[in-house]
């Protein structure tokens, strides 16, 4: 058998070169393997966070209103925009670019929703008298405990950094869909998709974010209305 | 459109809108868990066990992975998997040092009280 015929009939292995194994185009492969090392450096920031966190009396200072009442509604923006985002990207494997553009505006819209939310939260905490690296004077007397253990001033920098990064993430990707909508014609269905892996990490990162920062800081007996 | 124009792309709107509603779902029960007196230990297991839960519906019909060849879920996965855990090896030294703490005698920082409170 001929060495074209050998080709023809018995085509080369996945890992033999030539051919991509992962079946995904290159800059596909490239977004993973960068939501992969930015998956790093969240878990990273909240192991550290929840290593301060063991190792200190840690203040739980959150209530219902306004912080878990806000962060529970910017969880709703960011889970309906991944929807739109691969509603986006559906209409997009259809062809359907003018749809493409629609949903990706959505997503946009919620994206935005989030962040502004987020700063009205963030807002609240600062003239609460929360900083980076000091606690407002009624946190320490309310969560000093009966020993005299003082919680820990660092609570500001861990939620700031932490929050601070993911709101930076979901700006950047509001940017990147913006580009992506204003190009959506010239783009390729495989840009499109892109996009929306990175916005889907971003909403992935805030279902780990929301239940260690918010949800485990809730004043629930609420001693600072005391 | 041409036929080229179609790309192969899994999954309809109704199997993701039913992924958000349980995405949306499992949120709820996060915060109602929040207000639940239960030991920070059980929380704190239950929280994780459903974000887990959530991340992986994100990246399977979200982000499309479970529709990928298993040789990039393989590449991509166990190692993130392996290099998260290994960060939780410094757990057992925060536990200790909470035994170790500096116990404060002098008042610690603390920011000035904004002027729209007095």
């Amino acid at each position: 058998m001929s060495t074209e015929a050998r080709a023809v009939h018995f085509p080369a292995a996945d890992w033999d070169g030539g051919v991509h194994p992962y079946r995904v185009g290159h800059r596909k492969l490239g977004m993973w393997l960068f939501i992969v090392s930015d998956s790093l450096t969240f878990t990273a920031l909240l192991i550290g966070y929840s290593y301060l966190r063991a190792s200190n009396v840690w203040p739980t200072p959150f209530p219902f209103y306004p912080s878990i009442v806000f962060s529970s509604i910017m969880t709703f923006c960011l889970l309906s925009s991944s929807l739109t985002m691969v509603f986006g990207v559906s209409a997009s494997s259809k062809g359907d670019k003018a749809g493409a553009r629609k949903w990706i505006l959505a997503t946009m819209f919620f994206g935005a929703a989030f962040v502004v939310l987020h700063l009205i939260e963030w807002s609240h905490l600062y003239h609460e008298g929360l900083r980076p690296f000091s606690l407002p004077a009624h946190w320490v007397s309310t969560f000093t405990t009966t020993d005299g253990q003082l919680p820990s001033p660092l609570f500001g920098a861990t939620f700031y950094t932490i929050t601070g990064l993911h709101m930076f993430h979901v700006t950047t990707g509001i940017i990147y869909l913006g580009v992506i909508a204003a190009r959506v014609r010239k783009s390729s269905h495989e840009d499109i998709e892109i996009s929306g892996l990175y916005w889907h990490f971003v909403d992935l990162v805030w279902m780990f974010v929301f239940p260690l920062i918010y949800i485990m800081s809730v004043d629930v007996g609420g001693h600072l209305a005391k | 459109m041409s036929a080229h124009a179609e790309e192969h792309f899994a999954g309809s709107n109704k199997l993701f809108t039913s992924i958000w509603f349980w995405l949306v779902l499992l949120t709820l029960i996060e915060i109602f868990l929040a207000y639940k007196p239960m030991s920070i230990h059980l929380m704190l297991t239950i929280l994780l066990g459903l974000s887990i839960i959530k991340a992986a519906l994100i990246v399977a019909y979200f982000m499309h992975l479970k529709f990928e060849r298993l040789s990039l879920i393989l590449t991509i996965v166990p190692m993130l998997v392996v290099c998260i855990c290994l960060m939780f090896v410094v757990f057992p030294d925060s536990f200790r040092s909470l035994g170790l703490r500096y116990q404060f005698k002098e008042t610690p920082a603390v920011a000035p009280v904004p002027e729209e409170e007095h």
